[in-house]
């Protein structure tokens, strides 16, 4: 089978098909981390762009990294220091950079939306790498490997979701993938910090912490955007912690072999204690690696069928 | 479309076994040898002739297989197929590498697992055998290990078939 898209916008549009075929790619490649030389030929001769409108860390290094090991070439554009400062608008940008060749781009924006404007203006590809509250699908994707890989399977797993899920990209991503690969995805978090149309979503939504991490099987635990909090969405940090930090008492309810993830960066002492963070269950580590297997199986699958022959 | 059978199984079978043999008469001995199956058409092949080895000379040979996808020049024109990943579980650096494959025809799959295999460590030497050669190479590239030379047309196609995938071990030119 062929991923026959041109961008990565999301995965509330793909199929359970799609992403087990993005998640075998990515499995077979985490072979290639382990080498000692770190490098396969064959993206050689690609461009590919990440254009970052918001900061990054995690996921823009994960991107040039994954990049660079298919041999592909990366540019960097960042909003300080660049020509968008002097008011050059988004799609000047993509235009200029297309115009240099770019083969795909990898877009984090504020704005939802924005990776779906980006990939109607270019010709070449999109991936998605984070578009405001909407989705985070490479994110999605590497938790969905994390599970498969400790737990074997996605299908019949009751995932719980705790935090802020309003804000979270990183959510919606997962509730999407999770769902669509036959998880039962739970959503816990203060009222106040649930979406709008949560009844909508193919979940079952909690507000109570205790009774939504009842005998689950996976803990992804949601980073407190304080960033994004203009208003009080709760009353202090101490009380959210009190409510929601999951800890390891809280964890016993849990099925005696849960994992425990957390997509970063991490809030230690607020939405996960670090006994927890630390602990034998947590599996954020292997998730940032899972990180750059994902994105080397999206780069492969994106920039694989047509185009120019990669000359031997 | 018409096919014709050029080996059976116990052709096959004897095919290989004098391969074996000459693995060992050419590198003296099994000791430092290695075999690597290019994934997915070769790997049976290269458990047989590790199996061989291993029986006649009494010593374990590892066998792994390799997977050449990440290395093809053919990248762009081909469809991406289902993958695996390479399983070498070994050290390939100061060993004799055997490279198995089942048929050695433009010499382009051999070309990306040798560059494979390079990326892994530093070989002493790699030796490459083949079940058929069926001519046509596009690269200055041959085989040290040959089950049977078998002069082809470009348009023919020929299958290979073994009983771990196909249920018989068999050797078809379809045309």
């Amino acid at each position: 089978m062929q991923l026959k898209r041109k961008d990565i916008l999301g995965l509330q549009d793909m199929t359970a098909e799609e992403i087990g075929l993005i998640l075998d790619t990515a499995e077979s490649y985490k072979e290639i981390l382990s080498r000692p030389v770190k490098k396969v030929p064959i993206l050689r001769g690609k461009s590919i762009c990440t254009l970052f409108y918001e900061n990054s860390t995690r996921t823009r290094c994960s991107f040039e990294l994954a990049a660079k090991i298919m041999s592909a070439d990366t540019t960097s554009v960042s909003v300080s220091g660049s020509s968008i400062q002097k008011g050059e608008s988004f799609k000047d940008t993509l235009l200029t950079l297309e115009a240099m060749g770019m083969d795909l781009f990898v877009i984090r924006h504020s704005a939802s939306g924005a990776p779906h404007f980006a990939a109607r203006v270019v010709k070449s590809g999109v991936v998605n790498a984070g578009d405001g509250m909407h989705e985070h699908p490479t994110q999605g994707l590497l938790d969905m490997l994390t599970i498969r890989e400790n737990k074997g399977r996605i299908e019949g797993l009751k995932v719980l979701i705790v935090g802020d899920i309003m804000h979270s990209r990183v959510a919606r991503s997962n509730l999407w993938g999770l769902s669509k690969m036959g998880a039962e995805v739970r959503i816990c978090g203060p009222a106040t910090l649930l979406p709008v149309g949560v009844d909508k979503l193919p979940v079952k939504t909690y507000t109570d912490l205790d009774e939504a991490i009842d005998g689950v099987d996976v803990v992804n635990v949601l980073r407190i955007q304080l960033e994004r909090m203009d208003r009080g969405f709760f009353p202090s940090i101490r009380e959210y912690s009190k409510f929601y930090g999951v800890s390891k008492t809280r964890l016993k309810r849990a099925k005696p072999d849960v994992l425990v993830m957390h997509p970063g960066p991490m809030n230690r002492g607020i939405e996960i204690t670090p006994e927890v963070a630390d602990g034998e269950f947590a599996v954020i580590t292997d998730q940032v690696t899972n990180g750059v297997a994902v994105r080397m199986a999206l780069l492969y699958l994106l920039l694989g069928g047509g185009g120019s022959v990669v000359s031997a | 479309m018409s096919v014709t059978r050029v080996m059976d199984e116990e052709e096959i079978r004897r095919a290989l076994i004098r391969i074996a043999h000459e693995i060992i008469e050419r590198n003296k001995g099994a000791q430092n040898l290695v075999v690597i199956g290019v994934q997915s058409r070769g790997v049976p092949m290269a458990k047989r002739l590790a199996k061989l080895i291993s029986e006649i000379e009494g010593v374990e040979v590892p066998m792994g297989s390799l997977n050449v996808a990440l290395y093809r020049d053919d990248f762009a024109t081909r469809s991406a197929r289902t993958i695996s990943a390479s399983d070498i579980p070994f050290d390939v650096t100061n060993k004799t590498v055997i490279l198995v494959d089942e048929v050695l025809f433009t010499g382009r799959t051999t070309r990306a697992a040798l560059d494979a295999i390079m990326d892994l460590g530093r070989p002493a030497v790699i030796q490459l055998a083949v079940l058929v050669d069926r001519g046509h190479r596009e690269l200055p590239i041959r085989a040290d290990y040959v089950g049977k030379n078998l002069p082809t047309s470009k348009k023919e196609r020929v299958d290979v078939h073994w009983v771990e995938t196909k249920g018989e071990d068999a050797v078809m030119i379809a045309k």
